[in-house]
């Protein structure tokens, strides 16, 4: 049931990528948002994530941070150069 | 639950059973070469390490010599080196640039990789850890062993590297592109057997070795302390090696992409790192572009700030039980040691771009890593200012061990002092690829870490052998080591300062600003006491070699299992601890360093010592003026 | 002393050790594609507009690779339940489908989308020579719509030996379709289902042509990074394939026999990863296909 959702959604995928929403980020935007949604519910129904014990948590909660920093920081090198 | 189990409800021993490597010996290389044993895989990666460590120490040598004498031939074993690396690195005996370039990529490639990390995390996390938690072994023996394997094939292939044509990379330890994806490329190299490729692949062994080892290490610590051992009852160095290995697991992976990355720009032609119009050698490059250097250098130093806390943690750990050990008193500050070091640790993710200073990064992104980095020093401070004041007031008692870890102190706090100038976006565009920054992560390594490292084994020894290593030759290693790391280091800052770059390969001879002097000498006239210094301290390292392999045999025995009257569990273990280590699980009943407790028979409890009712009221000193009876 | 909690659970933690083990190795994979993934980012982001490719990669096929992942992964959860249930039997059926939609998927990419991609090629056509090529570009009516200009031709290479002839001055390519009728206004963004190809032939002057490769790695930063991601990603499918193929060998029936609870154990821990590794594909399907 939970792999029917997902199928469906990745048809949705599929089917708002066609759609433009304006900009390029707003594309981009709603097609993560689906991925994440989709990823979430692998993680929290399949891999068991919604019933998982404290230390999973605390293990995931950091790696996360850690590559959410890795992406925002060197963003946050790319764009803000020395000269503009 | 099946109904074969076993009584007791666990169904581990039981299938233990069924593999049956308790009932019957195992063969020679089962035992010895291929255990999945923590300790023998702990003395495989010591004595690997320190092979490594042996080697790196000699390529510094070479290049010592090339410093204080550029150009001129390297006397006695000259030629003899120019044999052994292959023509082309020392003919008559003199060392060509690129030779030099290879000594210094490899120096520091060795050094910490295949050096530093091997013994201080894996070598005496895999010995230690277990016995100090009462564990029988690590939670998963064969990853263990895959482990120390996986290492042993990256350092073959980047051994190996030296000898193939063209010899080994040559592009730093850092591997920045664009050299690192042309370098050893064209006519004579081979277009996969050339160093520079042989560090990328040798590189993917080392990191996948350290990645199954974290895991092992992280689980282990969680899932098998002895009972009644509760976080805060660990001893610092269970905490320390527990925090290097979060460090390993989530930071070197993205160095592992980059590198493949990297691998595909050299073999695959394509241009993750290599940006458009490219001109090599008057030819314009045919590779795509679009690339980015900066993003290797993103994704090199994501790993490159955590790895430095790699290298200081274990050391951090070691010192301070043996400083707890021969004060006679608890640590000073427990629980700030441990929150220091977790904080240290988290912060240790973001702050890499202080690496990056000179590439061009605006003052918003310049402000926050200037701000984390700066932040950092706090928690290193205060592990510091802990041991020191562990000090105060203790019975101290100068063994070989605490010759070591009392001169790390200092040496120490001058490599985290010297740093922060280099925290500083302002100041380290000047002092950015300067011999400053080179005695700044020496002091911290060699007469830090690597004096950790030392004091770990002269102290650790009888447990793994049951023999003592030889009291005077230790002393006699200690003081030529200690006087001459500072006579190598120290004028390395003045070096700096001069404004010495830290990759000329002629000593910066060819470059003299209006014969500025130092202290009397010119920054290239410093080479030639430094390399004298350097050479004198490779031989204080004889007495040590000779001291350790003399003992694992002819060493005095020790009376007992607990020779230095040391308080943490793996010195409950026999020495040398069997397989299995406890012939049952120890429980731990005290913190980990209740040396001197008031009102009780000798100056040391153990951990498993269990609490007597007279002690209700003696566990923890009271300030009671009356003494009870 | 044995070591404990291989099987069951530790008390105050609640997991027994390779739970722990299999998702601080999730952790650290998380970080590994992170990396990739950033690389992908910074590389997309500082391509000028027009540069980065859109609608090279077949949906379809994408789309079907996903639902055989995904179908993969609630197989997997099916097989671990039928061992909870000690039911041999559905256990081994359940795993060969998960299996056998693992390598579905390899061999879709491997023997299909992967060896197409190797099969087309494309010229980067100079800034200056973008005029003469018009006709094959049309980027005056792009322009107008305010979208970004093409500069690159792609199609089927006829005269492979152009590659490597330095005498051959020029490429013959039958041009894919948005070439063959650049100015239509369905052309200017990618299909769901693939147009059909036309016989149109272009030819083009090698000295009008910046950079022209087949769509290896080394064609474009976006194929660089597809073919390294979609890689790495395959060679973790291959992993979790060996490790479902042995636990359908004799050795782990033999685990079976012995403990169920330790084989469901391992099963659930193999599944984890199997799941992080549909995980990572559901993201990188809409990034490389669909954007």
């Amino acid at each position: 049931m939970v792999g029917a959702t997902l199928l469906a959604f990745t048809a949705i995928t599929v089917a708002l990528s066609y759609v433009n929403f304006g900009t390029q980020k707003a594309n981009v935007a709603v097609a993560l948002l689906v991925a994440t949604f989709k990823a979430g519910l692998v993680a929290a129904i399949f891999m068991h994530l919604s019933a998982e014990k404290r230390l999973i948590y605390r293990v995931l909660i950091f790696t996360g941070f850690f590559v959410l920093g890795l992406f925002w920081l060197t963003y946050l090198a790319w764009y803000d150069p020395i000269h503009r | 639950m099946d109904a074969t189990t076993h009584p007791h409800g666990t169904p581990e021993t039981h299938h233990h059973d069924e593999h049956g490597d308790e009932h019957h010996e195992l063969g020679f290389w089962r035992k010895y070469v291929f255990s999945t044993d923590h300790k023998v895989i702990g003395i495989q990666y010591g004595i690997s390490g320190l092979l490594f460590l042996f080697f790196g120490f000699c390529l510094m040598m070479m290049m010592r010599w090339q410093l204080a004498y550029p150009g001129q031939a390297m006397p006695v074993i000259g030629n003899a080196l120019n044999h052994f690396f292959g023509t082309g690195s020392m003919p008559d005996g003199k060392m060509t640039p690129e030779f030099y370039n290879s000594l210094g990529a490899m120096h520091g490639t060795i050094m910490i990789f295949l050096g530093v990390v091997p013994l201080a995390f894996a070598a005496f996390g895999n010995f230690v850890v277990p016995l100090q938690i009462g564990a029988p072994d690590m939670t998963f023996p064969k990853v263990n062993a895959a482990s120390y394997w996986a290492f042993v094939v990256g350092g073959i292939i980047m051994l190996v590297s030296f000898f193939v044509p063209g010899g080994a990379a040559k592009g730093g330890w850092t591997s920045y592109t664009p050299l690192g994806v042309i370098a050893d490329t064209g006519p004579n190299f081979n277009p996969f057997f050339n160093g520079q490729t042989l560090w990328l692949v040798g590189f993917i062994f080392l990191i996948t070795s350290s990645l199954l080892g974290a895991i092992n290490f992280i689980t282990t610590i969680i899932q098998l302390r002895a009972p009644g051992l509760t976080w805060m009852r660990l001893p610092f160095f269970v905490w320390a090696q527990f925090v290097t290995a979060f460090l390993l697991l989530l930071a070197f992976p993205p160095l592992e992409a980059a590198i493949v990355m990297q691998t595909m720009d050299r073999l695959a032609s394509t241009s993750f790192f290599l940006p458009s119009g490219l001109v090599v050698n008057g030819a314009a490059l045919q590779v795509s572009g679009g690339g980015s250097p900066l993003l290797w250098q993103h994704l090199f130093w994501f790993l490159g700030h955590p790895e430095v806390y790699v290298l200081i943690l274990p050391a951090m750990g070691i010192v301070a039980e043996i400083l707890a050990n021969n004060s006679r008193k608890p640590l000073w500050g427990y629980k700030s040691l441990v929150f220091a070091a977790l904080v240290l640790g988290f912060l240790s993710f973001i702050v890499w771009a202080h690496h990056m200073w000179l590439t061009g990064m605006g003052s918003a992104v310049s402000a926050f890593f200037q701000t984390t980095t700066l932040i950092i020093s706090i928690p290193s401070v205060i592990i510091l200012s802990a041991f020191f004041i562990s000090l105060w007031g203790g019975s101290i008692r100068f063994t070989v061990p605490m010759l070591f870890a009392t001169a790390f102190l200092p040496m120490f706090g001058i490599g985290g002092l010297t740093g922060i100038p280099l925290a500083f976006n302002s100041a380290d565009l000047y002092l950015h690829d300067t011999y400053y920054v080179i005695a700044h992560f020496h002091y911290i390594v060699a007469p830090g870490t690597i004096f950790g490292l030392f004091a770990g084994i002269y102290y650790w020894f009888p447990k793994a052998t049951g023999r003592m290593m030889n009291d005077f030759w230790g002393k006699v290693h200690f003081w030529p080591s200690f006087i001459c790391m500072n006579v190598i280091f120290l004028p390395m800052f003045l070096q700096g300062m001069l404004g010495m770059h830290r990759r000329w390969y002629d000593g910066g001879q060819g470059w003299n600003v209006s014969g500025e002097h130092i202290w009397g000498l010119t920054g290239f006239q410093w080479n030639t006491p430094i390399s004298i210094a350097a050479w004198v301290m490779g031989l204080a390292q004889i007495p040590f070699i000779i001291n350790f392999f003399h003992s694992i045999w002819k060493g005095r025995k020790v009376e007992n299992d607990n020779p230095w009257d040391a308080t943490t569990l793996e010195w409950t273990a026999p020495s040398p601890p069997g397989h299995g280590n406890f012939i049952k699980a120890p429980v731990a009943y005290r913190g980990p360093y209740e040396y001197s407790v008031p009102r009780h028979g000798r100056d040391y409890t153990m951990q498993n010592e269990p609490i007597e009712a007279s002690e209700l009221t003696t566990a923890h000193p009271t300030r009671e003026p009356v003494l009870r009876a | 002393m044995e070591i404990p909690y291989t099987v069951s659970a530790r008390r105050d933690t609640g997991l027994w050790n390779a739970k722990v083990g299999i998702w601080l190795f999730l952790a650290s994979e998380v970080m590994l594609f992170g990396g990739l993934f950033s690389a992908y980012i910074f590389l997309r982001l500082d391509a000028a507009p027009g540069d980065w490719p859109h609608g090279l990669l077949n949906v379809p096929v994408g789309t079907m690779n996903t639902a055989i992942l995904i179908a993969s992964s609630v197989t997997v959860v099916l097989a671990w339940a039928a061992l909870k249930m000690r039911d041999l039997t559905k256990y081994r059926i359940y795993m060969a489908i998960t299996i056998l939609c693992g390598v579905t998927f390899l061999v879709v990419k491997l023997a299909y989308e992967w060896p197409q991609k190797f099969d087309h090629f494309g010229a980067f056509i100079k800034e200056g020579a973008l005029e003469k090529y018009e006709p094959y570009l049309g980027n005056k009516h792009l322009l107008e719509e305010g979208l970004p200009p093409r500069k690159e031709i792609t199609g089927h290479l006829h005269n492979k030996e152009a590659l490597k002839d330095p005498n051959v001055k020029e490429y013959e390519i039958a041009l894919d379709p948005v070439y063959a009728d650049p100015t239509n206004r369905k052309m200017d963004r990618p299909h769901f289902w693939p147009v059909p190809a036309t016989d149109k032939i272009a030819t083009i002057e090698k000295s009008d042509v910046k950079y022209a490769t087949m769509f290896l790695p080394k064609h474009s930063s976006y194929f660089a990074s597809y073919f390294t991601i979609t890689g790495l990603h395959g060679a973790h499918v291959l992993g979790g394939v060996l490790v479902f193929c042995y636990m359908l060998l004799p050795a782990s029936t033999r685990i079976y026999r012995h403990n169920p609870e330790h084989l469901a154990n391992r099963v659930e821990v193999a599944g984890l990863f199997w799941h992080f590794v549909d995980l990572v594909w559901i993201f990188v399907f809409p990034l490389f296909y669909l954007l």
